[in-house]
Formats: structure tokens, sequence, C-alpha cells
């Protein structure tokens, strides 16, 4: 769990340290090293070095079929993992021309916001506790326990369900899951308020993140930071706004934005986003339409050859999903745009002239999962 | 007042007679040496250990889950198999580390811990030590840790560990002032340093009564540097930055861990029993002056119980708060005492001694 | 700009821009030498105003390495595809763009650690998942690695 001390190199003329947060790290939530260079307590500049858990995704699909492509995508942001699921169906259905049951689209909407409640509840637990505010972990994890034994009944699993396919979904839901989500909806509502009892509204977290690793809106575009870390510098970038898919279209919710940037307004973004997220469950969970559980695809799944990209809206960010298809079952290119990769990116930037301390709370803040920035 | 039941001034005299009626001057001190030493030390480790096994408690509790509760009766004895585990780990010797002050350290620690536990008094003639400079006493030898930390971070030989060491020192030096200054305040209003008769003095009311509006101020004060003294709650940058700079005990393993470890849950019973003792009245029980029928009543239960009752108290609020609160940086850790806290104290002290002198006091 | 006035603009600019057919985007290839003067006038010129690039990718068609861009304005609401071609598999290079959209420049990295195209005047060009001494370029199809790669 120690970090492995690397070249601890004193530059006389300039008085720089380079120390080593490394791979293994209770703070960087994942396999991540981050060469920081220090001037006493300031930090001067960041390099990431990525790779610990790259295991050739995009490779491993070029002999792939799509429907086998499915639990590949699953394990990339592992945390918003129907989501990821839901990019690659909805590329294949679109290029397919296929025509997908209502059915099928209300309950992937449905399942798709649950899962970036899921995957906030994670992020505020593991945020607290890179505060020092260790309860916070259990009561997120709590709350979100409810979630996945949701998930469990109606799919099977906990955390990677491969739930979607092509053409719709691989079984029906659950008699129950109607009923159950909405009795969490009920409980959570309730809940969210002891979060905020917590942790928001105390001030030695707001001195701890206002005003910290600030991204000004031109750079968040400039460096492609979506989601809300994006939308907390004024970066208007939801795609479901703006690229409507699903039912999203139906529902009626706001567009989170911020102006600060800093970290405690990107802290607020996911909190109010926990909130509208459960206003779009309620609005369409009474409403789910009777249908077939999918529509009728061929046996094999060929796209016709030519270029194709589909953008969903992940918790974290933007996910593209890019394929340069040749007509054959498998794709000959398949590129993922991952939005933590281009939030990471950023980190670089936000954290220049901060002190160690802080690193780790906008580190925090970008909530960034290591398994997508590596594929 | 009448503690005549629980009053262990004849016990201890009747010890003390029988000793120096059988035994030379010389071997009668020795043995009382001896027999003190021995209840201490043993003190200390049973406080210890129970410390850590409510902390557990505690924070399961505020965590909304269970704690320990396989290893004795709810738990009871999983420190005691903790303590075995410490102390079957292997000893790792630094190659380049000064020898002498690395191993010297952890005792330096213990040894300033021992030293303040001697002046308290836990109940009417159950103490140590009865110095008429109890109160500065304590806060000079509460002091001596600081050597224990710095010497265990350089003598590591980690560049790392001396940070660490070198922040913990700062935040201690620092708060020292404040717990210093929150004491005096309360010195004031009581007029005497010595513990006996501060506690004496609170028989029909206790101080944090009495003083009302400074006397309060001066709690919290003294609350909040004393957790920030002890490196705890939300005041726990230096150990828990385990980030970059894995604090100054980072080279430790085994018992000279546990020696720290057991050190820094006995400097938070000792901070807590301070609190008990000046500002909520230490063994004396909870009286309000003139209400002689429920002095009466309140007299009925043992004082050892109510400062056991009061220290437990402030143990289970400082445990609250570190538990609930995110941390401190290093620098807003800083600013608080400097700029906030020193000159509170100040003006504070300054009330007090206006009110002291109009007699505007309980 | 809807898709027939963006190409009239984008011929104006590069008149030997080649377009492709595509469902989605307006895809045009160009070649490389014109690649960052044409990007410059795409980010800065204000009725373009492509300032989000979102998706830097390579691909590998056997004769040649493509570099794709795809571009959006967040002002203007458009979006375009630029490709950029290099038949040189050893040295093939394109200029960065990582001065004009910051997000290139760990994409452009992923681009050369995974299919080997390089990048002029690059920051800090090195490999990004792969460790320094690695050998060959894993997206190519030509990628052979009997330690690593199990075929079926």
């Amino acid at each position: 769990m120690k970090e492995i001390i690397n070249l601890p190199v004193k530059n006389v003329e300039e008085e720089e340290y380079h120390i080593n947060m490394g791979p293994q790290h209770p703070s960087t939530h994942g396999v991540l090293r981050l060469v920081v260079s220090l001037q006493g307590e300031i930090v001067k500049n960041l390099k990431p070095h990525c790779g610990y858990i790259h295991r050739g995704i995009e490779k491993m699909c070029e002999k792939d079929t799509y429907p086998q492509i499915i639990h590949l995508t699953d394990r990339m942001d592992y945390l918003s993992a129907h989501i990821n699921n839901h990019a690659v169906c909805l590329l294949v259905e679109n290029a397919l021309e296929v025509e997908v049951p209502e059915r099928v689209k209300y309950i992937r909407t449905i399942v798709d916001e649950l899962n970036r409640i899921a995957s906030h509840q994670l992020w505020w637990c593991s945020f607290g506790m890179d505060l020092g505010g260790l309860t916070c972990y259990f009561y997120g994890l709590r709350d979100r326990e409810k979630i996945l034994d949701i998930f469990e009944e109606s799919f099977g699993s906990r955390l990677l369900h491969s739930y979607y396919i092509p053409g719709g979904l691989m079984m029906d839901i659950h008699p129950n899951f109607q009923q159950r989500v909405k009795d969490f909806i009920k409980y959570f509502r309730k809940k969210i308020k002891d979060y905020d009892k917590i942790l928001s509204g105390n001030i030695i977290m707001h001195e701890r993140t206002r005003g910290v690793g600030v991204l000004s809106k031109e750079d968040a575009i400039s460096y492609g930071v979506t989601g809300p870390s994006g939308r907390a510098s004024g970066f208007s970038c939801d795609v479901r706004k703006h690229h409507p898919y699903g039912v999203y279209e139906k529902a009626d919710f706001k567009e989170i934005l911020g102006t600060a940037g800093d970290t405690l307004t990107r802290y607020n973004m996911r909190m109010l986003e926990m909130r509208e997220s459960m206003k779009i469950i309620e609005q369409l969970i009474d409403n789910i339409p009777a249908g077939d559980h999918a529509a009728k695809m061929k046996a094999v799944i060929k796209l016709p050859a030519g270029e194709y990209y589909q953008r969903v809206e992940a918790a974290r960010g933007e996910l593209g999903v890019y394929v340069v298809s040749d007509g054959n079952k498998s794709p000959y290119r398949m590129k993922f745009r991952s939005p933590n990769f281009s939030n990471l990116s950023a980190l670089d930037h936000m954290s220049r002239g901060c002190k160690i301390a802080d690193l780790v709370a906008i580190g925090g803040s970008l909530d960034y999962v290591i398994p997508d920035i590596d594929r | 007042m009448n503690f005549s039941i629980y009053d262990f001034t004849s016990f201890t005299q009747w010890i003390d007679k029988f000793l120096y009626d059988n035994l030379p001057a010389f071997w009668a001190v020795t043995v009382e040496m001896v027999i003190i030493g021995l209840l201490v030390l043993l003190f200390y480790a049973l406080v210890g250990l129970f410390l850590v096994y409510a902390e557990r408690k505690v924070c399961a509790f505020m965590q909304n889950r269970i704690g320990p509760n396989r290893v004795g009766p709810y738990g009871f004895f999983q420190t005691i198999a903790d303590l075995f585990k410490l102390l079957m780990k292997e000893l790792v010797y630094i190659k380049n580390a000064d020898k002498l002050l690395f191993n010297i350290a952890p005792f330096i620690v213990i040894i300033a811990s021992f030293m303040a536990i001697a002046a308290i008094p836990f109940a009417k003639g159950l103490h140590a030590i009865d110095f008429d400079i109890g109160v500065l006493y304590v806060i000079a030898v509460s002091s001596l840790g600081v050597i224990g930390i710095l010497l265990a971070g350089w003598s590591s030989n980690n560049k790392y560990s001396l940070i660490g060491a070198m922040r913990s020192g700062a935040q201690i030096v620092s708060y020292e002032l404040s717990v210093g200054l929150s004491l005096v305040t309360i010195i004031i209003l009581a007029g005497t340093m010595q513990f006996s008769a501060i506690v004496e003095g609170q028989a029909n009311g206790w101080f944090i009564f009495k003083g009302h509006i400074p006397a309060f101020i001066a709690f919290i004060i003294f609350l909040i540097a004393s957790t920030a003294e002890t490196n705890r709650g939300p005041f726990d940058l230096a150990e828990a930055e385990s980030e970059l700079t894995a604090g100054f005990h980072t080279e430790y393993s085994g018992i000279k861990f546990a020696f720290f470890f057991l050190a820094e849950y006995m400097n938070m019973f000792i901070v807590a029993s301070i609190a008990a003792t000046v500002f909520l009245g230490g063994w004396m029980p909870f009286h309000v002056g003139g209400w002689e029928g429920f002095n009466h009543i309140m007299d009925f239960i043992p004082p050892f119980v109510w400062y056991i009752g009061k220290t437990f108290f402030v143990i289970w609020v400082m445990m609250w708060f570190k538990w609930t609160f995110p941390r401190l940086r290093i620098d807003q850790l800083l600013t608080l005492e400097w700029k906030y806290l020193l000159p509170i104290n100040l003006v504070n002290i300054l009330i007090m001694a206006f009110i002291v002198l109009m007699g505007w006091h309980f | 700009m809807d898709n027939a006035a963006l190409k009239e603009r984008i011929l104006g600019l590069v008149p030997d821009a080649e377009f492709l057919e595509n469902k989605q985007f307006l895809t045009f290839v160009i070649p490389p030498a014109k690649m960052h003067d044409l990007a410059l006038k795409l980010k800065f010129e204000t009725d373009l105003a492509f300032d989000y690039l979102f998706c830097l990718s390579g691909v590998d068609m056997v004769n040649y390495l493509e570099v794709v861009y795809h571009l959006e304005s967040t002002t203007q609401k458009h979006q375009l595809v630029l490709k950029v071609r290099t038949a040189d598999r050893e040295n093939g290079s394109v200029d960065t763009v990582c001065d004009i959209w910051r997000t290139a420049e760990l994409h452009e990295r992923e681009v050369y650690d995974l299919l080997g195209v390089k990048f002029n005047n690059h920051p800090d060009l090195r490999r990004f998942f792969l460790e320094e001494g690695w050998i060959g370029h894993p997206l190519r199809k030509d990628y052979v690695d009997e330690v690593n790669i199990v075929e079926f």
C-alpha cells in the first residue's frame, strides 16, 4: 500500500522534487501512476502514467462479433456499465435501421438513470473518504446496495450485467422491478438529505474545495472535459439534451450548469444530478408500455460498410463509439472515446499551483475510473 | 459535603503508616514508589486497551455497522488479540538510522504521558502527586511528547518521515499555546493551580457554569486545541497523509508502533481528564449551590464514577467529531490556531479577569 | 451552418479536399501538409468556431494510416469529420493539433503508441499505454505477437 518512491531528484537551481503517487494508492481510484513535480508544497506539474490495466479491448473488438463486444464494454467504465452497453447497442441499431420496441427504450432509460445514481453514490462515498470523512463511505455504500439488489433480482448480477443486446434486452424485467424502483426513490430522497448534512454543508469541506482546481469554460472545451466536471465549468455538453436517445425527450429534466469550475462546484453538480436522475425515473417508471423485450434481429449481425459514431452520456461524461465497418460480423476498427481519458488530461492543468493535499481533492472531484482510460 | 464513605485519604494513610512501621524509611519510600508505579502502569495499559476497543465500537456505531463482535463477549478482547499480533511482528531495523534515537523515541512519548497521568486526581485522596503548580506541571510535561515525535522522524533516515514529523511538531507546538491559555482562563477563576484545590472549589457548581460565558468559550477552545495537540480528529493530516508522506511512524513496526498507537489514545485520555477536572468538576458530583437536598442525593454516586463518567463523555465527543468531519489541510490548521484561536483566547482571558475582579460569577 | 454551406466553405479554404460518403457527418480528407492551417482556421474563424474536438482516432487501412478528427462547434452546433492519411508506415507523420485543441495531447500519444503515426511538434511524444521499450504498434493489422495474442 505504501508508494514506491521513485527519483527524489533535487535540482539545485530549481529545487524541484519528484514524487510518485504510485499505481497502488488509496486515493487514485484505480491503478494510475502520477509523477508529481513539486516546489516545496506547490505542484509545478504532473505527468500521468497509464497503461497498468490496458487490456487491449479495441484490438479484441476487431475479432469479436457485436453481441460479444457488449460484454467487453461492461468492463471499461464498470460503474456505468449499462450506459456503455447502450452506446454499442444504439450504434448497431441505428446502423441497421432497426426499430426497437418502446418498452425497451423506456427500460433502458430507467436502468441507465439508476446506474447513474449508483455511480454517483460511489463517487460521493469515495470523495468523502479522500477528504477524511470516513463515515461517508459507509452511508453511500449502504444506499448503493439497494440499487444493486434491484439489479441482481432482474438481471442476475450486481455489477457487470451485459443486459442490453443489439435489438433490445437479454430478458424482460422482473415483475417486482417497478415497485422496488419506486420504493427506492422514496427511500433515497430522504437519505440524500443526510448526505447534505454530513458533507455538503460542512465548513471544513468547503474550505478544502472552494477555489481549488479551477477549470475555465474555454479550457473545459479545449480539453474535452465533459460530464458533471465539464458542466461545472459552464460547458453545456449533456448528450441527453443535445443528441437525445432513448426516451429522454419525454422526460422533463434540467441540464445543471455551474460557473465557478472549482472542486466544490463539481461536487454540487453531481449531488444535483442525482436528484435530476430520480426525477427522470419517477416520470418514466409508471408508464412503461407493454410489448416485446427485443426486436427481431438476424442471427449474425453484420453492419454495412461505412463509418458510424454514437454518443451517449455516461456517468462521467460523453462516451463515444466510433466504428469503421467493412461489412463483416466484426468491426474493422472500433474506437471508444472515453470520457475519463479527456478528463484526466485536464488534471495537470487544474492542479498547477495547488498544494499536495489539494491534488487528492481535485482527483476525487474529477471522478476518474482508470479502466476506462486504459481500455 | 460529606464524602466519608468514599474518602480514600484514610486508606492511603493506613498503607503509609503500615509501611513506615515495618520498614526502614528508605525502603518504605521505595516500596511506595514501586506500588504507585505499578498501579499507574496497570491503569495505563488497561485504559489504553479499553479505549482502542471503545473507539472501534463508537466508530462502528457512527458508521451504521457493528464493530468487533467475535473475540470475547461483544468483541471485548479484540484489542488483546491485536496486541498479540503486534508483539509477534518482526522488528525491522533500518540500516542507516540512528539506533539509539530510533529506539528511544517511542519510550519518550510514553514517558511524557505517564508523567501527566500522575498529577490527575481520580477521587478525593486518590492522587499520585499533588503539586501546588499542578496545571503548570501537566502542561509542561505533556509538551515533552513532541521530542519523541521529532526524534522518530529524524532517526528514521527517511526524508518523508522527517517532513511528516516536522509537520506534526509544528502542529503540536502551535496548539500548546491555545491549550495553555484556555487553562489559564480557569486558573484566574479558581485562583489556584493545584488540582485538588481546583476540584474542591467546584463543590458548589462546576467551573463551566460558574464562569458562564468565558468559561464556556475556554472549554470549546480547549477541546479544539487538545484534539489538534494529540494529532486526532479533523487535525490528523500528518499521519493520515499516507498519500505522500507516511508520517513520522512509518519505519516503526511491531511493538514500537504499538507504543505510538497506545500513546495517542492515552494522550486523548489525559486531555479529556484535564478537561473533566478543570471545567467539569473532576470527581465532584453535580452540585447546585444552595440546593442541599439535591446535592445530598448526588453525593451517593461515588466520586470515582463521576470522574470516569465525565472523562469518557469528553472522549466520546472527541471520537464523535473525528468520525464525522473531513480533514483540515496543514495550512488551514495553522491558520486556525494563529489567526483565530489565539486572539480569541487572549480576549477571553481579559474578559474572565474582568469578571473575577467585579465578582460577576456564580 | 448546414452541411452544404460547410462544404462550400471548406472547399474555399482547401480546394483539394476530397469529400467522402457518410450518412452522419460531413467527412473529408485533406493532405497532411495543409492540416495545421486548416485546423487553425476551423477553430478561430467565427462562422466555423469548431472548438470541441470530441474524438481523435487512428485507423490502419492496410495501404495507409489514417488519423480521424471529429469536430463540433459548441456555439454554431455543427459537426464535421476531418481525415488525414499517410502512406508511409515507417515514419509517417502528421502535424500536431494539441496547440489548438488541448485534448489532442494525450489522444495523439495514444495514436502514436498503438498505430505508430508520429506527430510533428508534439511537446511530449511518448508511448502512453505500453512501456518505453516496446517494439511494434499493436493496433496495426500486421502486428504479430506470439506471447500476448492468442489467435483462434
